[in-house]
């Protein structure tokens, strides 16, 4: 039992010792992605995430992003989420789970001749805000919608 | 290395110079949250970026979290495409596995 315990640890440091690499860029893989944002992605709660990722927590309302998502979702584990940004100069589409333990779902970044529309699937724990935040012309702007969720998508 | 063995599925349309591109990936998506069955944790396993290039240029820069589904749907469209235009869609996950796809859009169906 013990000894289970303290290989999980061992591997768990291994793990984080690899990604730290990684975003030191000693390990950087031989392609065009943008660095994975670790601190964003752990991050705990929405403020948290949101600074990491864009370096501030404030986004302005806006009904030029659109959010369409399901009032309730039956299974939380694939919640389709359709978000449609009709700003100009949209460089990137990112979803937040407000009760997700790590809010910061996914971030799309557009190219230039990228339209301003993305749909994905995501897993909700529980019923919660869905948040879309976009980035145009270097400025935030978010819209926001409660989806309920019957059967959460992260538990065991 | 688009064939059939490919994680990688793309279905792909282009109307008015507009492609839009649908793209399903198989991949267990693990946030390394879940317990299996004796009640250890199973290990993070999911996809942390996805990009899609055309002509040359990234139309998309995907970074994902182990929130998103398990096999993850991204659907997209940009402009500028025209037929017999190929894609080339990469996916690396934490563990450093990756895949990538050459797709000609619009894709022709196979049946």
């Amino acid at each position: 039992m013990d000894h289970q315990r303290r290989i999980l640890l061992k591997s768990t440091l291994a793990a984080s010792a690899t990604t730290m690499a990684i975003s030191a860029g000693l390990l950087t893989p031989k392609a065009v992605w943008a660095a994975w944002n670790e601190a964003a992605f752990n991050a705990k709660d929405v403020n948290a995430a949101m600074t990491s990722a864009f370096g501030s927590t404030e986004a302005t309302a806006s009904d030029k992003v659109k959010l369409k998502a399901p009032d309730v979702a039956e299974n939380g584990a694939s919640v389709t989420i359709t978000v449609d940004s009709e700003l100009d100069k949209t460089q990137s589409i990112s979803i937040l789970v407000q009760n997700n333990a790590q809010p910061l779902t996914a971030t799309f970044n557009l190219g230039a001749t990228t339209e301003g529309s993305i749909t994905t699937n995501i897993k909700m724990g529980k019923s919660s805000d869905v948040i879309a935040v976009v980035k145009a012309d270097g400025k935030l702007y978010s819209t926001k919608q409660q989806v309920k969720v019957t059967i959460g998508g992260c538990g065991g | 290395m688009a064939n059939t063995s490919s994680t990688i599925q793309v279905r792909s349309s282009i109307k008015k110079g507009v492609a839009t591109i649908k793209c399903l990936v198989s991949h267990p998506m693990e946030t390394g949250m879940r317990k299996d069955k004796k009640g250890n944790l199973i290990p993070a396993k999911f996809i942390q970026n996805l990009t899609c290039e055309h002509a040359g240029n990234v139309v998309l820069d995907a970074e994902l979290n182990g929130s998103v589904s398990t096999n993850p749907y991204i659907k997209f469209q940009f402009s500028g495409a025209k037929d017999g235009d190929t894609i080339k869609i990469n996916w690396v996950d934490n563990k450093g596995d990756k895949d990538s796809a050459e797709v000609e859009i619009p894709t022709k169906r196979k049946k």
